[in-house]
């Protein structure tokens, strides 16, 4: 069983997985898109423009998925010198940052015909800005220092400290006045949304994970190159 | 189970994590006062001072309040305890509407009185097909 996590095996696993995720994100990339601009009737009151949240918030909810992920494998690499964590968390980041970019930019896009202005200073557009400049700290700290051992050390500081930031994020809401509006997909209370909208809510999101796990597969894929390429037959 | 500076390094990890969450818990909790986008007209009201500086207020169109004329347009920000009255030159957004959320940027000109410089419009949670928006008013 141990042995699947061998490096070497890894990369035979990765290479066969990637095809079957690319495969299947198109798919499910095709179905999302229609279901969201095609099937998926308008909005009551902000018509069409609604059409934007089945980018927006999938990507918004992917981005601090990633970054919670990384923070919890950075305790790992912290606490137990785990160094297979840092190849990952480090093959996580540049998709994580990617939703967090895109998530940024639709929402303005939205927001300047819905609200009236493309930018707002308040927490939760202020903490999302926040997670993607943690995201940028996390991807620059690998880049300028040769040291891995620094790298890994200061990139698990980042992610570490950004994780105080992910809750801030989600229920920035719920404790200040905000623009944004609050949540409307909610597990423990009533969802505020139709079911004929939240289906290619879903289904965008699926999309959008396969397509994390595409880039984060390819990454992954890339690391381990690059310590086989060092001459190390283990980690 | 784990070797004694595994376990020394998890709690020294945790109590650096837990400190810094504190502390920045701590600064949010003082700085409450910037971290709100916008004030209510309650909150407008029991202002010890009246601000001079540009403010934010925000609340519901209160229905049957909107007025306007070729100048501007005036209506009034309730939050179903207090309410304030906002005058506003300028187009409005599209969703600005009775009975809906809106935040006002502007000064203060009495605590009841705000003449708006941007109005901005609040969506709400509630995401719904149009058809779906008519039953329900009919069912009302």
């Amino acid at each position: 069983m141990l042995n699947y996590f061998n490096p070497n095996n890894i990369l035979v696993i990765i290479n066969r997985l990637r095809k079957f995720v690319f495969a299947l994100f198109i798919i499910v990339l095709l179905i999302g898109l229609f279901e969201a601009l095609v099937l998926s009737p308008e909005d009551y009151k902000q018509s069409d423009s609604v059409r934007i949240m089945y980018v927006h918030v999938p990507s918004a909810w992917i981005s601090l998925g990633i970054f919670s992920l990384i923070s919890i494998l950075s305790f790992g690499i912290l606490i137990f010198k785990n160094k297979n964590f840092s190849l990952i968390t480090k093959s996580l980041a540049p998709s994580g940052f990617l939703f967090n970019v895109i998530a940024l930019v639709t929402g303005s896009i939205w927001g300047r015909p819905t609200w009236g202005t493309w930018w707002a200073w308040d927490a939760r557009i202020t903490s999302m800005l926040l997670l993607a400049i943690f995201y940028l700290m996390f991807i620059l700290s690998w880049r300028i220092t040769d040291d891995t051992d620094k790298a890994i050390k200061a990139s698990s500081v980042i992610a570490i400290i950004g994780l105080i930031n992910v809750p801030i994020v989600k229920f920035s809401v719920d404790w200040w006045s905000t623009l944004h509006q609050p949540a409307s997909v909610n597990l423990l209370k009533d969802t505020t949304i139709h079911s004929s909208m939240l289906v290619p809510l879903v289904i965008m999101t699926a999309a959008f994970a396969l397509f994390s796990l595409l880039i984060f597969l390819m990454k992954y894929n890339t690391e381990l190159i690059k310590i086989k390429n060092k001459g190390l037959d283990r980690l | 189970m784990y070797g004694k500076k595994v376990k020394l390094r998890a709690f020294f990890i945790l109590l650096i994590f837990l400190s810094v969450s504190l502390a920045i818990f701590l600064v949010f909790k003082s700085l409450e006062e910037n971290v709100v986008y916008f004030k209510s007209p309650t909150e407008v009201k029991n202002l010890p001072e009246l601000e001079t500086k540009k403010i934010r207020v925000g609340g519901m169109v209160k229905k049957n309040s909107i007025r306007t004329n070729e100048l501007e347009i005036n209506f009034i920000i309730t939050d179903y305890k207090n309410e304030l009255v906002v005058s506003f030159k300028g187009s409005v957004p599209n969703l600005f509407e009775e009975g809906k959320g809106v935040v006002a940027e502007g000064f203060l000109k009495d605590r009841s009185y705000l003449k708006a410089i941007k109005i901005l419009a609040k969506h709400d949670e509630n995401y719904m097909p149009p058809e779906v928006n008519e039953a329900l008013k009919e069912n009302k």
